[in-house]
């Protein structure tokens, strides 16, 4: 008799959430859909403020994904990364900046041109 | 029918990954403290450089060829290897991971027909999913699964996956194979294979099975069993506990300062210990080694090892680094410069069986539970966040000249992209 006292009270009063727990959010389950092909890297320029692209922010980077017109592509042009939005253009291609004072990037099969990934989410810090 | 994944070049393949300007350039990758060549791309290997070459020796045709050189940077390789065996593991019912590129796939049950498209479709996905070329290769048995992954990398034909089973087939495979890197023959059995005569992997599947028997024991007829096709190496029967496992470094400079060498032997004690922890293995005996630059007769040379045996088996960290700190104090001297240290342990237990002793003087199950906590706070936190007083950053003892960045698991560290 003693004994369940005690058990009873050290089990304390059930607490009534305990039926609905859920697991907490977590944020790569939003940002990452195929960890194996994901990979992040961080913005160094201006070139596509226009588009709320700034120095610092994060890209999260999707490199199986195929690429569409008008996506954000980072693009490997003859020895070097860039971040551009991708138009195809049938024979070549246009790499477009959002800053005016920057030029379109045209490449054909002149270039060494690759995409490396599609930019999936970007992060910034307010 | 059994797979192997293979990865091409793997670690010259990692960088190549970040660094696509070299795509298609000769690339190689350096041992620890950037001494021998340990990974080369096919335009390397092309150019002569052999698996091995100490880096000085290659200095020539480096400079002459251009050859992009990278010290090794075991972090993205660990990290760019779980991507590829994540791909495999959702693709393939049951895997078994052999090595930090290689993964033997059970195919076991699944169609012949439309296999090899399988197969091809899995290499074309490692590569656009993480940028790793990849040599599939299927076939009856692992042995000569092994050998169609190579046939794989030969020819680009194949798109990245041979399927090889009909006996025609594999013959006129096996004609033209060297018998020496057949998996399970050696440098031993070669030398001594082609002194018979016996060159190719056909001629060895040719011999009579008594006479493999003979010269090569048990695991000799296994390979020979498995050249006919039939499966001897099971899943997983590959052995995987190691009896020992040792730590070691050579130094960037030679030591000579006893507080300097007790933080290196710290660090490989504590590596060792979590090697150990990994694999749920405990050690009866702790070895410590320290020696001298070889290469400076001028100097006076030394070489020492101090053994330590544990009354309970151990894989604390703690246990072990005290015991290895007094291991080292009785065997370092004064005046010497030393080169190279190690740590080693030796008659290895799993950890659920270690007998206790009835006066134990250590709580073994309290130093346990804090190894746990160790080990899950640095595998969240990154290697070496929590760590024993004494120890330095397992980097701090290398060079590494040539290290590229740990893109994928440091955020100090990520690629950037102009803009």
């Amino acid at each position: 008799m003693e004994e369940d006292k005690i058990a009873l009270i050290n089990a304390g009063f059930p607490s009534p959430a305990e039926d609905f727990m859920d697991v907490a959010l977590d944020l790569n389950k939003v940002l990452v859909h195929n960890p194996a092909s994901t990979f992040f890297a961080r913005v160094r320029g201006l070139s596509m403020i226009d588009d709320g692209v700034d120095d610092g922010d994060l890209l999260i980077i999707d490199k199986s994904a195929e690429p569409y017109d008008g996506c954000l592509a980072v693009c490997f042009v003859d020895g070097e990364f860039t971040l551009k939005k991708y138009k195809a253009m049938g024979d070549y291609a246009l790499l477009m900046p959002a800053n005016k004072d920057f030029q379109p990037i045209r490449v054909d099969e002149n270039n060494q041109f690759a995409i490396w990934g599609i930019v999936k989410y970007l992060i910034k810090k307010m | 029918m059994v797979g192997l994944c293979d990865c091409n070049n793997f670690f010259a393949s990692c960088e190549r990954v970040f660094r696509p300007d070299l795509d298609g350039k000769p690339v190689v990758v350096l041992s620890n403290n950037d001494g021998c060549i340990i990974a080369r791309s096919n335009e390397a290997k092309a150019l002569g450089i052999k698996m091995g070459t100490p880096l000085f020796q290659a200095k020539e045709v480096i400079e002459k060829n251009n050859v992009d050189v990278f010290s090794s940077n075991y972090q993205l390789y660990g990290d760019m290897s779980n991507r590829v065996i994540s791909i495999l593991k959702e693709t393939v019912p049951a895997i078994e991971v052999y090595s930090i590129d290689e993964a033997f796939l059970n195919l076991e049950g699944l169609p012949l027909e439309g296999l090899q498209q399988k197969g091809r479709d899995l290499s074309a996905r490692i590569k656009k999913d993480t940028g790793i070329p990849v040599s599939i290769g299927m076939a009856p048995t692992k042995t000569l699964a092994k050998i169609a992954s190579k046939l794989c990398k030969q020819y680009p034909k194949l798109q990245g996956c041979c399927l090889m089973y009909r006996p025609q087939d594999i013959e006129k495979v096996l004609r033209k194979f060297p018998v020496g890197d057949v998996w399970g023959i050696g440098r031993k059995y070669r030398k001594k294979l082609e002194l018979m005569g016996v060159h190719t992997a056909w001629d060895f599947s040719s011999l009579p099975r008594s006479e493999v028997s003979r010269m090569m024991s048990v695991t000799g007829v296994k390979t020979w069993l498995e050249l006919h096709g039939e499966p001897c190496i099971e899943f997983a029967e590959v052995p995987q506990d190691r009896q020992t496992i040792c730590v070691s470094r050579s130094f960037a400079h030679d030591m000579t300062d006893l507080a300097q060498l007790d933080a290196a032997v710290a660090t490989f004690t504590a590596k060792v210990a979590e090697k150990l922890r990994a694999q749920s293995m405990k050690a009866y005996f702790l070895h410590v080694f320290i020696l001298t630059n070889r290469h400076r007769d001028e100097k006076p040379q030394d070489y020492s090892i101090r053994t330590t045996g544990f009354e309970v088996a151990t894989n604390s960290t703690i246990e072990m680094t005290d015991a290895a700190a007094a291991a080292l104090r009785a065997i370092y001297k004064k005046g010497f410069g030393y080169k190279r240290a190690g740590v080693m342990v030796t008659d290895l237990v799993d950890s659920d069986k270690v007998q206790g002793v009835f006066f134990d003087t250590v709580d073994h199950e309290k130093q346990d539970r804090l190894m746990k906590v160790i080990d899950s706070i640095n595998s969240v936190n990154g290697r070496s966040t929590v760590r024993i007083a004494s120890n330095g950053e397992m980097d701090q003892f290398s060079t590494r000249a040539h290290v590229s960045k740990r893109y994928t698991t440091r955020w100090d560290e990520l690629m950037e992209v102009v803009v």
